[in-house]
Protein backbone atom coordinates (compact mmCIF):
# COMPACT_ATOMS: atom_id res chain seq x y z
CA UNK A 1 0.00 0.00 0.00
CA UNK A 2 2.84 2.65 0.67
CA UNK A 3 3.50 2.42 -3.14
CA UNK A 4 0.18 4.20 -3.36
CA UNK A 5 -0.18 7.92 -1.58
CA UNK A 6 -2.88 7.60 0.71
CA UNK A 7 -4.83 10.15 3.00
CA UNK A 8 -5.80 8.10 5.81
CA UNK A 9 -4.18 4.82 7.36
CA UNK A 10 -6.92 2.12 7.15
CA UNK A 11 -7.36 0.92 10.51
CA UNK A 12 -10.86 -0.62 10.92
CA UNK A 13 -11.02 -4.55 10.91
CA UNK A 14 -12.13 -6.60 8.30
CA UNK A 15 -10.59 -5.19 5.20
CA UNK A 16 -9.29 -8.83 4.14
CA UNK A 17 -12.34 -10.66 4.54
CA UNK A 18 -15.05 -8.26 2.91
CA UNK A 19 -12.46 -7.45 0.12
CA UNK A 20 -12.06 -11.06 -0.55
CA UNK A 21 -16.06 -12.01 -0.24
CA UNK A 22 -16.54 -8.97 -2.99
CA UNK A 23 -14.06 -9.93 -5.07
CA UNK A 24 -15.37 -13.14 -5.15
CA UNK A 25 -18.71 -13.41 -5.29
CA UNK A 26 -18.13 -10.69 -8.27
CA UNK A 27 -16.29 -12.80 -10.20
CA UNK A 28 -18.59 -15.86 -9.50
CA UNK A 29 -21.86 -13.85 -11.12
CA UNK A 30 -20.40 -10.58 -12.93
CA UNK A 31 -17.17 -11.53 -14.42
CA UNK A 32 -16.64 -14.95 -15.67
CA UNK A 33 -20.10 -15.34 -16.92
CA UNK A 34 -19.56 -12.02 -18.81
CA UNK A 35 -16.75 -13.54 -19.88
CA UNK A 36 -17.79 -16.44 -21.87
CA UNK A 37 -19.28 -14.02 -24.38
CA UNK A 38 -15.46 -13.65 -25.55
CA UNK A 39 -14.58 -17.17 -24.70
CA UNK A 40 -17.11 -18.23 -27.22
CA UNK A 41 -16.60 -15.85 -30.06
CA UNK A 42 -12.80 -15.88 -29.74
CA UNK A 43 -13.19 -19.50 -31.55
CA UNK A 44 -14.99 -18.72 -34.25
CA UNK A 45 -12.36 -16.52 -35.59
CA UNK A 46 -12.48 -13.05 -37.00
CA UNK A 47 -14.18 -13.93 -40.94
CA UNK A 48 -17.25 -15.86 -39.51
CA UNK A 49 -17.64 -12.97 -37.03
CA UNK A 50 -17.66 -10.21 -39.23
CA UNK A 51 -20.09 -12.70 -41.44
CA UNK A 52 -22.63 -12.97 -38.00
CA UNK A 53 -22.54 -9.92 -36.96
CA UNK A 54 -22.98 -8.32 -40.40
CA UNK A 55 -25.84 -10.44 -41.90
CA UNK A 56 -28.50 -8.11 -43.52
CA UNK A 57 -30.73 -9.12 -40.60
CA UNK A 58 -28.69 -8.88 -37.78
CA UNK A 59 -27.30 -5.63 -39.12
CA UNK A 60 -31.00 -4.46 -39.75
CA UNK A 61 -31.82 -5.36 -36.14
CA UNK A 62 -28.70 -3.25 -35.19
CA UNK A 63 -29.73 -0.43 -36.47
CA UNK A 64 -33.69 -0.78 -35.47
CA UNK A 65 -32.04 -0.78 -32.14
CA UNK A 66 -30.07 1.87 -32.28
CA UNK A 67 -32.86 4.53 -33.70
CA UNK A 68 -35.97 3.45 -31.83
CA UNK A 69 -33.44 3.66 -28.38
CA UNK A 70 -32.40 6.82 -29.60
CA UNK A 71 -36.38 8.41 -30.77
CA UNK A 72 -37.18 7.55 -27.33
CA UNK A 73 -34.32 9.22 -25.73
CA UNK A 74 -34.79 12.49 -27.07
CA UNK A 75 -38.71 11.86 -26.69
CA UNK A 76 -37.96 11.03 -22.91
CA UNK A 77 -35.34 14.27 -22.71
CA UNK A 78 -38.24 16.72 -23.62
CA UNK A 79 -40.83 14.69 -21.41
CA UNK A 80 -38.20 14.32 -18.78
CA UNK A 81 -37.37 18.17 -18.61
CA UNK A 82 -40.92 19.53 -18.63
CA UNK A 83 -41.99 16.46 -16.16
CA UNK A 84 -38.87 17.59 -13.37
CA UNK A 85 -39.39 21.16 -14.25
CA UNK A 86 -43.12 20.79 -13.16
CA UNK A 87 -42.76 18.94 -10.50
CA UNK A 88 -40.15 20.79 -9.14
CA UNK A 89 -41.38 24.08 -9.72
CA UNK A 90 -44.80 24.37 -9.71
CA UNK A 91 -47.98 23.24 -7.05
CA UNK A 92 -50.75 22.15 -7.56
CA UNK A 93 -53.04 19.48 -6.44
CA UNK A 94 -52.26 15.65 -6.81
CA UNK A 95 -48.37 16.84 -7.56
CA UNK A 96 -46.95 13.88 -4.84
CA UNK A 97 -49.23 11.55 -6.26
CA UNK A 98 -47.74 11.84 -10.17
CA UNK A 99 -44.10 12.33 -8.33
CA UNK A 100 -44.54 8.62 -6.99
CA UNK A 101 -45.97 7.41 -10.29
CA UNK A 102 -42.59 8.79 -12.38
CA UNK A 103 -41.06 5.55 -10.81
CA UNK A 104 -43.26 3.05 -12.22
CA UNK A 105 -41.82 2.56 -15.10
CA UNK A 106 -38.70 0.76 -12.73
CA UNK A 107 -40.83 -1.35 -10.83
CA UNK A 108 -43.09 -2.36 -13.01
CA UNK A 109 -42.27 -5.69 -14.92
CA UNK A 110 -41.16 -5.12 -18.37
CA UNK A 111 -43.31 -8.18 -19.23
CA UNK A 112 -46.60 -6.12 -18.31
CA UNK A 113 -45.26 -3.02 -20.06
CA UNK A 114 -45.21 -4.64 -23.12
CA UNK A 115 -48.58 -6.26 -23.30
CA UNK A 116 -50.06 -3.19 -22.14
CA UNK A 117 -48.93 -1.39 -24.94
CA UNK A 118 -49.52 -3.60 -27.49
CA UNK A 119 -52.88 -3.96 -26.78
CA UNK A 120 -53.60 -0.31 -26.25
CA UNK A 121 -52.79 0.17 -29.76
CA UNK A 122 -53.66 -3.07 -31.32
CA UNK A 123 -56.81 -2.44 -34.14
CA UNK A 124 -59.19 -3.53 -31.46
CA UNK A 125 -57.23 -1.14 -28.61
CA UNK A 126 -58.40 1.80 -26.45
CA UNK A 127 -55.96 4.24 -28.53
CA UNK A 128 -55.48 1.65 -31.85
CA UNK A 129 -58.87 1.72 -32.77
CA UNK A 130 -58.91 5.30 -33.22
CA UNK A 131 -55.45 5.83 -34.80
CA UNK A 132 -56.31 3.11 -37.46
CA UNK A 133 -59.00 4.80 -38.82
CA UNK A 134 -56.69 7.76 -38.92
CA UNK A 135 -54.70 5.34 -41.14
CA UNK A 136 -51.30 5.44 -38.58
CA UNK A 137 -50.55 2.24 -37.58
CA UNK A 138 -48.45 1.80 -34.38
CA UNK A 139 -48.05 -1.73 -33.91
CA UNK A 140 -45.50 -4.05 -35.50
CA UNK A 141 -43.55 -0.90 -36.77
CA UNK A 142 -40.87 0.41 -35.34
CA UNK A 143 -43.06 3.79 -33.67
CA UNK A 144 -44.49 0.70 -31.66
CA UNK A 145 -41.28 0.26 -30.22
CA UNK A 146 -40.34 3.82 -29.30
CA UNK A 147 -43.39 3.90 -27.33
CA UNK A 148 -42.57 0.82 -25.46
CA UNK A 149 -39.02 2.81 -25.06
CA UNK A 150 -40.06 6.02 -23.80
CA UNK A 151 -42.30 4.23 -21.19
CA UNK A 152 -38.93 2.52 -19.97
CA UNK A 153 -36.36 5.62 -20.19
CA UNK A 154 -38.86 8.12 -18.60
CA UNK A 155 -37.79 8.10 -15.16
CA UNK A 156 -33.70 7.81 -16.01
CA UNK A 157 -34.36 11.55 -16.98
CA UNK A 158 -36.73 12.90 -14.75
CA UNK A 159 -34.82 11.35 -11.77
CA UNK A 160 -31.31 12.50 -12.77
CA UNK A 161 -32.68 16.12 -13.54
CA UNK A 162 -34.60 16.82 -10.62
CA UNK A 163 -31.72 17.10 -7.54
CA UNK A 164 -30.04 19.37 -9.86
CA UNK A 165 -32.87 21.86 -10.73
CA UNK A 166 -33.74 21.73 -6.89
CA UNK A 167 -30.29 22.77 -5.98
CA UNK A 168 -30.36 25.91 -8.77
CA UNK A 169 -30.68 28.96 -6.60
CA UNK A 170 -33.37 31.15 -7.79
CA UNK A 171 -31.39 34.19 -6.99
CA UNK A 172 -29.74 33.77 -9.73
CA UNK A 173 -33.23 33.76 -12.23
CA UNK A 174 -34.12 36.56 -9.61
CA UNK A 175 -31.16 38.49 -10.90
CA UNK A 176 -31.70 37.92 -14.53
CA UNK A 177 -35.13 38.93 -14.17
CA UNK A 178 -33.72 42.14 -12.63
CA UNK A 179 -31.61 42.81 -15.25
CA UNK A 180 -34.69 42.63 -17.83
CA UNK A 181 -34.29 39.18 -19.06
CA UNK A 182 -37.39 37.40 -20.10
CA UNK A 183 -38.41 34.22 -18.49
CA UNK A 184 -37.60 32.32 -21.58
CA UNK A 185 -34.40 34.03 -22.02
CA UNK A 186 -33.13 32.91 -18.68
CA UNK A 187 -34.68 29.28 -19.19
CA UNK A 188 -32.23 29.26 -22.55
CA UNK A 189 -29.63 31.26 -21.29
CA UNK A 190 -29.36 30.19 -17.50
CA UNK A 191 -31.02 26.91 -16.45
CA UNK A 192 -30.79 25.20 -19.66
CA UNK A 193 -27.03 25.43 -20.03
CA UNK A 194 -26.90 24.25 -15.84
CA UNK A 195 -29.32 21.20 -16.58
CA UNK A 196 -27.68 20.57 -19.47
CA UNK A 197 -25.01 17.98 -18.34
CA UNK A 198 -27.71 16.06 -16.44
CA UNK A 199 -30.41 16.02 -18.91
CA UNK A 200 -27.38 14.53 -21.31
CA UNK A 201 -26.93 11.92 -18.63
CA UNK A 202 -30.68 10.73 -18.13
CA UNK A 203 -30.87 10.71 -22.19
CA UNK A 204 -27.87 8.28 -21.79
CA UNK A 205 -29.03 6.18 -19.31
CA UNK A 206 -32.43 5.95 -21.54
CA UNK A 207 -30.93 5.16 -24.47
CA UNK A 208 -28.48 2.55 -23.06
CA UNK A 209 -31.32 0.97 -21.38
CA UNK A 210 -33.34 1.31 -24.74
CA UNK A 211 -30.66 -0.69 -26.72
CA UNK A 212 -31.28 -3.53 -25.15
CA UNK A 213 -34.55 -3.70 -23.81
CA UNK A 214 -36.50 -6.88 -24.27
CA UNK A 215 -39.51 -7.57 -22.15
CA UNK A 216 -41.45 -4.48 -23.28
CA UNK A 217 -40.53 -4.04 -26.47
CA UNK A 218 -41.39 -7.77 -28.23
CA UNK A 219 -44.90 -7.88 -27.53
CA UNK A 220 -45.79 -4.71 -29.45
CA UNK A 221 -43.15 -4.89 -32.16
CA UNK A 222 -44.43 -8.17 -33.95
CA UNK A 223 -40.89 -9.52 -35.06
CA UNK A 224 -41.01 -9.24 -38.49
CA UNK A 225 -37.62 -10.23 -39.95
CA UNK A 226 -35.43 -7.47 -41.15
CA UNK A 227 -37.87 -5.02 -40.42
CA UNK A 228 -39.15 -5.23 -36.69
CA UNK A 229 -36.46 -7.11 -35.13
CA UNK A 230 -34.54 -5.68 -32.26
CA UNK A 231 -31.12 -6.99 -31.32
CA UNK A 232 -31.80 -8.64 -28.63
CA UNK A 233 -34.06 -10.74 -30.10
CA UNK A 234 -31.70 -11.90 -32.67
CA UNK A 235 -29.28 -13.05 -29.32
CA UNK A 236 -32.66 -14.86 -28.65
CA UNK A 237 -33.53 -16.80 -31.91
CA UNK A 238 -29.82 -17.26 -32.60
CA UNK A 239 -30.07 -18.93 -29.07
CA UNK A 240 -33.29 -20.74 -29.91
CA UNK A 241 -31.35 -22.63 -33.16
CA UNK A 242 -27.96 -23.55 -30.89
CA UNK A 243 -26.34 -21.23 -33.12
CA UNK A 244 -24.21 -20.39 -29.48
CA UNK A 245 -21.29 -18.72 -31.29
CA UNK A 246 -23.44 -16.56 -33.19
CA UNK A 247 -25.56 -15.42 -30.44
CA UNK A 248 -22.73 -14.74 -28.70
CA UNK A 249 -20.93 -12.75 -31.64
CA UNK A 250 -24.12 -10.68 -31.67
CA UNK A 251 -23.96 -10.13 -28.02
CA UNK A 252 -20.56 -9.19 -27.84
CA UNK A 253 -20.80 -6.16 -30.21
CA UNK A 254 -24.11 -5.15 -28.38
CA UNK A 255 -21.60 -5.37 -24.95
CA UNK A 256 -19.14 -3.22 -26.61
CA UNK A 257 -21.36 -0.65 -27.69
CA UNK A 258 -23.20 -0.58 -24.04
CA UNK A 259 -19.55 -0.44 -22.08
CA UNK A 260 -18.77 2.53 -24.47
CA UNK A 261 -22.15 4.33 -23.38
CA UNK A 262 -20.93 3.40 -20.05
CA UNK A 263 -17.69 4.95 -20.26
CA UNK A 264 -19.35 8.22 -22.48
CA UNK A 265 -21.59 8.31 -19.22
CA UNK A 266 -18.67 8.44 -16.47
CA UNK A 267 -16.75 11.56 -19.01
CA UNK A 268 -19.96 13.28 -18.95
CA UNK A 269 -20.14 13.31 -14.91
CA UNK A 270 -16.68 14.17 -14.50
CA UNK A 271 -17.10 16.81 -17.25
CA UNK A 272 -20.10 17.67 -14.91
CA UNK A 273 -18.59 17.98 -11.67
CA UNK A 274 -15.67 19.64 -12.71
CA UNK A 275 -18.17 22.92 -14.52
CA UNK A 276 -19.74 23.22 -11.13
CA UNK A 277 -17.23 22.69 -8.40
CA UNK B 1 -28.12 13.09 17.99
CA UNK B 2 -27.27 17.53 18.36
CA UNK B 3 -30.45 19.18 18.30
CA UNK B 4 -33.35 18.88 16.65
CA UNK B 5 -32.79 20.94 13.33
CA UNK B 6 -35.64 23.44 12.34
CA UNK B 7 -37.75 22.22 9.82
CA UNK B 8 -37.66 23.54 6.73
CA UNK B 9 -38.46 27.13 6.83
CA UNK B 10 -41.41 28.12 4.48
CA UNK B 11 -40.37 31.07 2.04
CA UNK B 12 -40.58 34.13 3.13
CA UNK B 13 -41.59 36.21 0.28
CA UNK B 14 -43.77 33.84 -1.56
CA UNK B 15 -43.67 36.42 -4.42
CA UNK B 16 -40.60 34.91 -6.54
CA UNK B 17 -40.06 34.86 -10.01
CA UNK B 18 -42.07 32.40 -11.78
CA UNK B 19 -43.72 31.61 -14.62
CA UNK B 20 -47.10 32.95 -15.68
CA UNK B 21 -50.18 31.45 -14.75
CA UNK B 22 -51.47 30.46 -18.46
CA UNK B 23 -47.87 28.85 -18.71
CA UNK B 24 -47.61 27.16 -15.41
CA UNK B 25 -51.25 25.65 -16.64
CA UNK B 26 -49.69 24.98 -20.06
CA UNK B 27 -47.14 22.45 -18.89
CA UNK B 28 -48.87 21.05 -16.35
CA UNK B 29 -51.45 19.86 -18.41
CA UNK B 30 -48.87 18.50 -21.18
CA UNK B 31 -47.49 16.74 -18.45
CA UNK B 32 -50.28 15.07 -17.16
CA UNK B 33 -51.39 14.56 -20.46
CA UNK B 34 -48.16 12.69 -20.95
CA UNK B 35 -48.89 10.29 -17.63
CA UNK B 36 -52.30 9.78 -19.32
CA UNK B 37 -50.92 8.68 -22.02
CA UNK B 38 -47.93 6.68 -20.85
CA UNK B 39 -49.05 5.37 -17.20
CA UNK B 40 -52.84 5.63 -16.59
CA UNK B 41 -54.16 4.17 -19.92
CA UNK B 42 -51.76 1.26 -19.40
CA UNK B 43 -52.42 0.79 -15.97
CA UNK B 44 -56.31 0.91 -16.65
CA UNK B 45 -55.86 -1.04 -19.15
CA UNK B 46 -54.53 -3.73 -17.42
CA UNK B 47 -57.72 -4.07 -14.65
CA UNK B 48 -60.35 -3.31 -17.53
CA UNK B 49 -59.24 -6.44 -19.00
CA UNK B 50 -58.31 -8.58 -16.12
CA UNK B 51 -62.21 -8.08 -15.14
CA UNK B 52 -63.80 -8.37 -18.60
CA UNK B 53 -64.87 -11.98 -17.84
CA UNK B 54 -66.05 -11.34 -14.92
CA UNK B 55 -64.65 -11.33 -11.06
CA UNK B 56 -64.98 -15.14 -11.35
CA UNK B 57 -62.94 -15.89 -13.56
CA UNK B 58 -60.32 -13.18 -12.58
CA UNK B 59 -59.97 -15.57 -9.32
CA UNK B 60 -59.80 -18.71 -10.99
CA UNK B 61 -57.21 -17.13 -13.17
CA UNK B 62 -54.61 -16.20 -10.36
CA UNK B 63 -55.83 -19.37 -7.80
CA UNK B 64 -55.28 -21.97 -10.85
CA UNK B 65 -52.41 -24.18 -10.41
CA UNK B 66 -50.19 -22.96 -12.79
CA UNK B 67 -50.35 -19.56 -11.55
CA UNK B 68 -49.82 -20.83 -8.43
CA UNK B 69 -46.97 -22.48 -9.15
CA UNK B 70 -45.35 -19.33 -10.92
CA UNK B 71 -46.14 -17.50 -8.11
CA UNK B 72 -44.44 -20.37 -5.63
CA UNK B 73 -41.35 -20.05 -8.17
CA UNK B 74 -41.28 -16.44 -7.75
CA UNK B 75 -41.60 -15.86 -4.48
CA UNK B 76 -38.73 -18.82 -4.01
CA UNK B 77 -36.41 -16.95 -6.54
CA UNK B 78 -36.62 -13.39 -4.66
CA UNK B 79 -36.26 -15.49 -1.32
CA UNK B 80 -32.64 -16.62 -2.44
CA UNK B 81 -31.90 -13.73 -4.44
CA UNK B 82 -32.55 -11.09 -2.45
CA UNK B 83 -30.67 -12.14 1.00
CA UNK B 84 -27.44 -12.98 -0.84
CA UNK B 85 -27.15 -9.74 -2.88
CA UNK B 86 -28.06 -7.76 0.28
CA UNK B 87 -25.57 -9.35 2.16
CA UNK B 88 -22.91 -8.88 -0.89
CA UNK B 89 -24.16 -5.50 -0.75
CA UNK B 90 -23.48 -4.85 3.07
CA UNK B 91 -19.98 -6.53 2.19
CA UNK B 92 -18.61 -4.87 -0.67
CA UNK B 93 -20.01 -1.40 0.54
CA UNK B 94 -17.88 -2.02 3.87
CA UNK B 95 -14.58 -2.75 1.96
CA UNK B 96 -15.54 0.28 -0.72
CA UNK B 97 -16.00 2.72 1.75
CA UNK B 98 -13.76 2.00 5.19
CA UNK B 99 -10.60 1.46 3.51
CA UNK B 100 -8.01 3.39 1.04
CA UNK B 101 -6.94 0.90 -1.89
CA UNK B 102 -5.84 1.52 -5.17
CA UNK B 103 -8.66 0.79 -8.19
CA UNK B 104 -11.63 1.71 -5.86
CA UNK B 105 -12.82 3.54 -8.74
CA UNK B 106 -12.37 0.75 -11.20
CA UNK B 107 -14.17 -1.78 -8.67
CA UNK B 108 -17.20 0.58 -8.37
CA UNK B 109 -17.65 0.76 -12.06
CA UNK B 110 -17.53 -3.35 -12.51
CA UNK B 111 -20.57 -3.32 -9.46
CA UNK B 112 -22.34 -1.40 -12.07
CA UNK B 113 -21.66 -3.52 -14.86
CA UNK B 114 -24.85 -5.92 -15.02
CA UNK B 115 -26.59 -2.08 -15.53
CA UNK B 116 -24.97 -1.99 -18.79
CA UNK B 117 -25.73 -5.15 -20.01
CA UNK B 118 -29.37 -6.32 -22.12
CA UNK B 119 -31.46 -8.93 -20.26
CA UNK B 120 -31.19 -11.35 -23.15
CA UNK B 121 -27.54 -11.46 -22.89
CA UNK B 122 -27.58 -11.92 -19.06
CA UNK B 123 -29.60 -14.64 -19.80
CA UNK B 124 -27.25 -15.85 -22.91
CA UNK B 125 -24.17 -16.13 -20.46
CA UNK B 126 -25.09 -18.86 -18.33
CA UNK B 127 -26.83 -20.58 -20.92
CA UNK B 128 -22.68 -20.45 -22.09
CA UNK B 129 -21.65 -21.21 -18.57
CA UNK B 130 -23.57 -24.15 -17.50
CA UNK B 131 -25.66 -24.82 -20.63
CA UNK B 132 -26.10 -28.59 -21.39
CA UNK B 133 -24.03 -28.55 -24.27
CA UNK B 134 -21.03 -26.37 -22.39
CA UNK B 135 -18.49 -28.71 -21.02
CA UNK B 136 -18.69 -27.62 -17.78
CA UNK B 137 -22.81 -27.72 -18.24
CA UNK B 138 -22.51 -31.32 -19.12
CA UNK B 139 -20.71 -32.73 -16.55
CA UNK B 140 -22.85 -31.11 -14.04
CA UNK B 141 -25.66 -32.92 -15.89
CA UNK B 142 -23.67 -35.90 -15.49
CA UNK B 143 -23.49 -35.78 -11.97
CA UNK B 144 -27.48 -35.16 -12.12
CA UNK B 145 -27.31 -31.12 -11.69
CA UNK B 146 -29.81 -29.31 -14.12
CA UNK B 147 -29.15 -25.47 -13.71
CA UNK B 148 -30.38 -24.22 -17.13
CA UNK B 149 -33.84 -24.76 -17.77
CA UNK B 150 -34.69 -25.25 -14.39
CA UNK B 151 -34.99 -23.30 -10.73
CA UNK B 152 -31.14 -22.90 -10.40
CA UNK B 153 -30.66 -21.09 -13.58
CA UNK B 154 -33.49 -18.61 -12.98
CA UNK B 155 -31.82 -18.27 -9.43
CA UNK B 156 -28.50 -17.48 -11.02
CA UNK B 157 -29.96 -15.03 -14.11
CA UNK B 158 -31.84 -13.21 -11.11
CA UNK B 159 -29.20 -12.40 -9.25
CA UNK B 160 -26.48 -11.25 -12.05
CA UNK B 161 -29.32 -8.59 -13.18
CA UNK B 162 -30.17 -7.56 -9.50
CA UNK B 163 -26.40 -7.25 -8.15
CA UNK B 164 -26.34 -3.88 -8.45
CA UNK B 165 -29.45 -2.49 -6.46
CA UNK B 166 -28.35 -2.45 -2.77
CA UNK B 167 -24.69 -2.15 -3.33
CA UNK B 168 -25.50 1.09 -5.12
CA UNK B 169 -27.65 2.74 -2.78
CA UNK B 170 -25.49 1.78 0.52
CA UNK B 171 -22.00 3.22 -1.38
CA UNK B 172 -23.17 6.79 -1.51
CA UNK B 173 -24.81 6.84 2.07
CA UNK B 174 -21.79 5.15 3.65
CA UNK B 175 -19.21 7.30 2.07
CA UNK B 176 -21.61 10.30 3.17
CA UNK B 177 -21.27 8.57 6.40
CA UNK B 178 -17.49 8.30 6.98
CA UNK B 179 -15.51 6.19 9.03
CA UNK B 180 -15.71 8.36 12.38
CA UNK B 181 -18.00 6.69 14.33
CA UNK B 182 -16.65 3.32 13.80
CA UNK B 183 -12.88 4.15 14.47
CA UNK B 184 -14.07 6.24 17.65
CA UNK B 185 -15.58 2.68 18.66
CA UNK B 186 -12.43 1.00 17.64
CA UNK B 187 -10.50 3.11 19.64
CA UNK B 188 -12.82 2.42 22.57
CA UNK B 189 -12.01 -1.29 22.44
CA UNK B 190 -14.89 -2.48 20.35
CA UNK B 191 -14.48 -5.49 18.33
CA UNK B 192 -15.15 -5.83 14.19
CA UNK B 193 -18.31 -7.33 14.94
CA UNK B 194 -19.56 -5.19 17.28
CA UNK B 195 -18.48 -2.35 15.65
CA UNK B 196 -20.83 -3.66 12.35
CA UNK B 197 -23.67 -4.84 14.64
CA UNK B 198 -24.17 -1.72 16.96
CA UNK B 199 -22.83 1.10 14.59
CA UNK B 200 -22.62 0.54 10.77
CA UNK B 201 -25.76 -1.52 10.24
CA UNK B 202 -28.15 0.79 12.34
CA UNK B 203 -26.57 4.04 10.55
CA UNK B 204 -27.76 1.93 6.90
CA UNK B 205 -30.80 -0.02 7.98
CA UNK B 206 -32.94 2.44 5.88
CA UNK B 207 -30.69 2.31 2.93
CA UNK B 208 -30.13 -1.46 3.36
CA UNK B 209 -34.06 -1.91 3.19
CA UNK B 210 -34.55 0.23 0.51
CA UNK B 211 -31.85 -1.37 -1.65
CA UNK B 212 -33.82 -4.88 -0.99
CA UNK B 213 -37.33 -3.36 -1.92
CA UNK B 214 -35.65 -2.41 -5.57
CA UNK B 215 -33.67 -5.88 -5.94
CA UNK B 216 -36.93 -7.70 -4.90
CA UNK B 217 -38.99 -5.71 -6.95
CA UNK B 218 -36.63 -6.43 -9.94
CA UNK B 219 -36.17 -10.00 -8.91
CA UNK B 220 -39.90 -10.45 -9.42
CA UNK B 221 -40.15 -8.75 -12.64
CA UNK B 222 -37.45 -9.89 -14.47
CA UNK B 223 -38.23 -10.93 -17.86
CA UNK B 224 -35.76 -11.43 -20.56
CA UNK B 225 -32.90 -12.79 -18.89
CA UNK B 226 -35.26 -15.71 -16.99
CA UNK B 227 -36.83 -16.05 -20.22
CA UNK B 228 -33.17 -17.28 -21.86
CA UNK B 229 -32.71 -19.65 -19.07
CA UNK B 230 -36.26 -21.31 -17.98
CA UNK B 231 -37.49 -23.24 -20.72
CA UNK B 232 -40.97 -21.92 -20.18
CA UNK B 233 -42.02 -25.42 -18.54
CA UNK B 234 -45.49 -24.71 -17.34
CA UNK B 235 -45.69 -25.84 -13.39
CA UNK B 236 -42.13 -25.74 -12.75
CA UNK B 237 -39.84 -23.52 -14.52
CA UNK B 238 -42.70 -20.24 -15.10
CA UNK B 239 -41.97 -17.07 -12.87
CA UNK B 240 -45.33 -14.89 -12.60
CA UNK B 241 -43.95 -12.98 -16.19
CA UNK B 242 -43.42 -15.88 -17.77
CA UNK B 243 -46.69 -17.19 -16.92
CA UNK B 244 -48.28 -13.28 -17.99
CA UNK B 245 -46.66 -14.12 -21.59
CA UNK B 246 -47.45 -17.46 -22.11
CA UNK B 247 -50.87 -16.94 -21.61
CA UNK B 248 -51.14 -13.54 -23.82
CA UNK B 249 -49.64 -15.56 -26.59
CA UNK B 250 -52.29 -17.94 -26.22
CA UNK B 251 -54.93 -15.48 -26.19
CA UNK B 252 -55.81 -15.64 -23.48
CA UNK B 253 -55.69 -11.89 -22.51
CA UNK B 254 -58.20 -11.77 -19.47
CA UNK B 255 -56.02 -14.29 -17.84
CA UNK B 256 -52.77 -12.87 -18.81
CA UNK B 257 -54.19 -9.20 -17.74
CA UNK B 258 -55.33 -11.01 -14.31
CA UNK B 259 -52.09 -12.65 -13.69
CA UNK B 260 -50.41 -9.71 -14.56
CA UNK B 261 -52.40 -7.39 -12.46
CA UNK B 262 -50.63 -9.03 -9.64
CA UNK B 263 -47.23 -7.82 -10.61
CA UNK B 264 -49.15 -4.22 -10.82
CA UNK B 265 -50.57 -4.16 -7.02
CA UNK B 266 -46.43 -5.09 -6.23
CA UNK B 267 -45.42 -2.31 -8.57
CA UNK B 268 -47.74 -0.09 -6.82
CA UNK B 269 -46.55 -1.33 -3.62
CA UNK B 270 -42.97 -0.66 -4.25
CA UNK B 271 -43.73 2.76 -5.47
CA UNK B 272 -45.40 3.28 -2.09
CA UNK B 273 -43.12 2.27 -0.33
CA UNK B 274 -40.06 4.12 -1.92
CA UNK B 275 -42.14 7.14 -1.28
CA UNK B 276 -42.50 6.39 2.28
CA UNK B 277 -38.67 5.21 2.62
CA UNK B 278 -37.35 8.56 1.06
CA UNK B 279 -39.29 10.32 3.92
CA UNK B 280 -37.81 8.28 6.21
CA UNK B 281 -34.13 8.60 4.84
CA UNK B 282 -34.49 12.39 4.75
CA UNK B 283 -35.60 12.57 8.83
CA UNK B 284 -32.42 10.06 9.08
CA UNK B 285 -29.85 12.73 7.51
CA UNK B 286 -30.93 15.12 9.40
CA UNK B 287 -28.99 13.30 12.04
CA UNK B 288 -26.15 13.00 10.14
Amino acid sequence: MKLFHTKRRNILPGFGLSMGYTVFYLSAIVIVPLSMIFFNTVPMGWEPFVHAVTAPRVLASYRLSFSTAFFAAVFDALAGLLTAWVLVRYRFPGKQFLDALVDLPFALPTAVAGICFATLYSPVGWLGETLTKWNITIINSATGIVIALVFIGFPFVVRTIQPVLEEVEQEIEEAAHCLGATRWQTFKRILLPHLFPALLTGSTLAFARGIGEYGSVIFIAGNLPMKTEIAPLMIMSKLDQFDYAGASAVALVLLLISFSMLLILNAIQEWQQKEYR
Amino acid sequence: MLKEPTPETAPIVNKRVSDPLPVQIMLIGMMVLFFIGFIFLPLGLVFAQAFQKGLAFYLESITESYAIEAVKLTLTTVAIVVPLNAFFGVTAAWAITKFNFAGKAALKTLLDLPFAVSPVIAGLIFVLLVGSRTPFGSWLGEHGIKIIFSTPGIVIATLFVTFPFVVRELIPLMEAQGRDEEEAALTLGARGWQIFGKITLPNISWGLLYGMILCGARSIGEFGAVSVVSGHIRGQTNTIPLHVEILYSEYNFAASFAVASILVFLALLTVTLKVAMEKQFQKNSFHH
